[in-house]
């Protein structure tokens, strides 16, 4: 039972999107080549403020395509997005740095935690390049790594971690600051089973908690536990109902 | 678990406009603890990175240092010759009617001197015109080849030994032949080998124009006043009568070490008592000239050392610099997720560069401080160094960390973060 978003008649205007954190209106990413290949086909999407929504595909499919997109690590190459209704289209790249500075967090499947800097320091570097917070930083860095469970584990170094809380680490570091977005590229991609599961408890903890959450993955497992499917194929998004 | 909502204050207004973007800023202390933070992760990694520099800044501070401490070494060994001369001379050479210069030195100011407490020797010395050319041989040669344009000075008897004279064959002048007006002369050693005199046993004589000398002696170097080298002497005594000179030129003292400052203020006045103002009294320059080129030869030899040390420090930052840029891609690509712009990421390896060519430049200077220290003791010199060089050394440490951090830190910027992101940390 699927209907594609973009049938769904077109997108609310953007002055009435209060509660609206992501809005794609027929969003293309052409990548050059010969030929070039279209990673992205006219993709409508809007996630709602407190949505948990998964994102699932085939490898290839062009789901790290779109989360890149969203986090304003790329532009499109047709249609608009709107964050938290700015339109993304004309910013300048120092603007685009503030946005995904102060309203992305962003969780990669490889955790990226420098390995050189014990937990905490790791949760503050996400601070670093927000105006204003030094003071305060230790503090909000402990505060979020003992929401996730970590608060043992402040001075750790992240060889010391296991991987389920190396990942909570880097959850950690994409919750301070409160952004309107949390990004996930398989989260859960280099977990076990168990280790996953402590994850996606997480998440279902953060999405309670009233954080927007976009997850890409290709297990069935971490996507039945979002509130929301969307299934990308060959570029093109069609919402999962059930 | 906290409840996001409720545990902090009500989120900022998340909507709107351009207007309401939170730009991103890396501010200098952030700057500096990133830069400490990077620097102190593997000190081993970092001190072999700035070793090249290290070096190259020691080698410079040490050279600099050595030169300088060698220089004064040098310096006090001309100092000895220095500071026992001094020299009368009138004052401004005013150029007389007949163009002739007016002097004020009496022909006895030699003797004059000599009186003074102080005094090793004094003596005068003039340039005198002579008509026609010098020759050994009575015959003039038709050809000229036996007839040289050589320089004729007038002295006293007391400047041999005010310029420190050595005599290699015969004698010098003594008052009897200044009172007599003698025909003699004293050779320079390149006068007597130009009119081929080498010893004065078989009375030699030369002649100057139609009038013919005898010459008494030919020196064998002198000390001070090297003119006197390729000239012929004639005595006061002569060319005053005979080549109508009104005064002598200068004054050549000798004095006792420390004796100068005093003989300095008494000359003058003991030369002309009526006019001593119009006498200048001072210590010539030249050994400073010469001082001062023998340390330049020291310091652009060492300098070039220096520089080429440098040189391959730079390259060692350059280098070590781009390799942990390409290591640190995953890092990269994380910074410009969190928030990030390109010119942040430069400042920070341009930071984290330049840093390090300040601390090796610091860690360089006091090894090569250290290292005039240690040479100076083994020769028993004192240690010298110029004031600039332990803040100016530092200072350019850095700007060799900012100049091989340039090119990594463009690279690093360039790189763009998605792909740096797939590269994992
Ligand atoms: N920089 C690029 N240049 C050219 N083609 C690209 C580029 N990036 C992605 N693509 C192509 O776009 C398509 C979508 O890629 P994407 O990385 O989004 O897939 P994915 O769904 O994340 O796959 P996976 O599950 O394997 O990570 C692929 O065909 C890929 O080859
Ligand atoms: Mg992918």
């Amino acid at each position: 039972m699927t209907a594609s978003i973009a049938d769904s008649g077109p997108p609310p205007p953007s002055n009435s999107t209060a509660d609206i954190v992501v809005e794609l209106d027929e969003v293309s990413r052409e990548f050059p080549g010969n030929p070039p290949v279209r990673a992205l086909d006219g993709a409508s999407l809007a996630i709602q403020r407190g949505d948990y929504v998964a994102i699932i595909g085939p490898s290839g499919s062009g789901k790290s395509t779109l989360l890149h997109l969203l986090g304003l690590l790329d532009e499109p190459t047709h249609g608009v997005y709107r964050l938290d209704g700015i339109d993304t289209r004309d910013l300048t790249e120092s603007d685009r740095a503030g946005l995904r500075s102060s309203r992305i967090g962003f969780v990669f499947q490889s955790f990226h935690l420098l390995g050189h800097r014990t937990t905490v320091e790791n949760v503050m570097l996400a601070e670093v390049y927000r105006p204003g917070t030094r003071s305060t930083r230790r503090k909000r860095a402990e505060d979020a790594l003992r929401q996730v469970g970590l608060g043992h584990r402040l001075d750790a170094y992240p060889t010391t971690l296991s991987g389920g809380e190396r990942q909570r680490v880097a959850v950690a570091r994409a919750l301070v600051g409160e952004p309107s977005l949390l990004l996930a590229d398989e989260p859960t991609g280099n977990l076990d089973s168990v280790t996953s599961a402590q994850i996606l408890d997480l998440f279902d903890d953060l999405h309670h908690s009233g954080l927007t959450l976009a997850v890409i993955t290709h297990d069935e497992d971490v996507s039945e536990r979002a509130e929301r499917k969307v299934r990308i194929n060959d570029g093109t998004l069609t919402e999962v109902f059930r | 678990m906290i409840d996001l909502e409720t545990a902090q204050p009500a989120p900022e207004p998340r909507l709107g406009s351009r207007n309401d973007i939170v730009r991103s800023h890396f501010s200098v202390r952030d700057l500096l603890s990133e830069a400490t933070v990077a620097l102190t992760a593997r000190p081993a990694r970092t001190l072999l990175t700035a070793l090249g520099t290290i070096l190259g800044v020691a080698a410079l501070v040490a050279t600099l240092g050595l030169a300088k401490t060698a220089g004064n070494q040098v310096v006090s060994r001309f100092n000895e010759l220095e500071a026992t001369r001094v020299l009368v001379e009138p004052q401004d050479r005013q150029q007389g009617r007949n163009n002739r210069q007016v002097s004020v030195i009496p022909f006895d100011a030699g003797d004059r001197l000599r009186r003074l407490n102080g005094v090793a020797a004094a003596g005068t010395k003039s340039e005198v015109g002579v008509d026609g050319l010098v020759r050994s041989v009575p015959v003039v040669d038709p050809l000229g080849q036996n007839e040289f344009q050589i320089p004729v000075l007038s002295v006293s008897p007391g400047i041999f030994d005010a310029v420190r004279a050595t005599i290699e064959t015969g004698r010098v002048f003594d008052d009897g032949h200044n009172e007599r007006g003698d025909n003699v002369v004293v050779l320079g050693p390149g006068a007597a080998r130009r009119l081929n005199i080498t010893r004065v046993d078989n009375s030699p004589a030369i002649f100057i124009g139609d009038d013919s000398f005898a010459v008494i002696g030919i020196l064998r170097d002198v000390e001070r006043e090297p003119d006197m080298l390729n000239a012929i002497m004639v005595v006061d005594g002569y060319a005053r009568e005979r080549l109508s000179l009104f005064a002598p030129a200068e004054v050549h003292i000798e004095v006792e070490i420390g004796a100068a400052d005093l003989i300095g203020t008494q000359a003058a006045l003991a030369l002309a008592p009526d006019s001593p103002d119009q006498l200048k009294v001072g210590l010539p320059s030249s050994p400073r000239g010469v001082r001062s080129g023998v340390q330049g030869d020291l310091n652009s030899l060492f300098l070039i050392l220096g520089g080429v040390s440098l040189l391959v420090g730079a390259i060692g930052i350059a280098n070590v610099t781009l390799v942990s840029v390409l290591e640190r891609t995953g890092e990269i690509g994380l910074r410009r997720a969190l928030g990030a712009t390109r010119r942040h990421i430069a400042a920070q390896f341009l930071f984290e560069s330049g840093a390090l060519g300040a601390l090796a430049g610091l860690i360089g200077t006091s090894v090569g401080i250290l290292t005039v220290v240690a040479v100076s003791a083994t020769k028993s010199w004192t240690p010298v160094l110029d004031s600039w060089l332990p803040f100016g050394a530092p200072i350019l440490g850095a700007i060799i960390g900012l100049i091989a951090g340039t090119y990594p830190a463009w690279k690093a910027s360039a790189t763009e973060p998605i792909s740096a992101l797939r590269s994992g940390t």
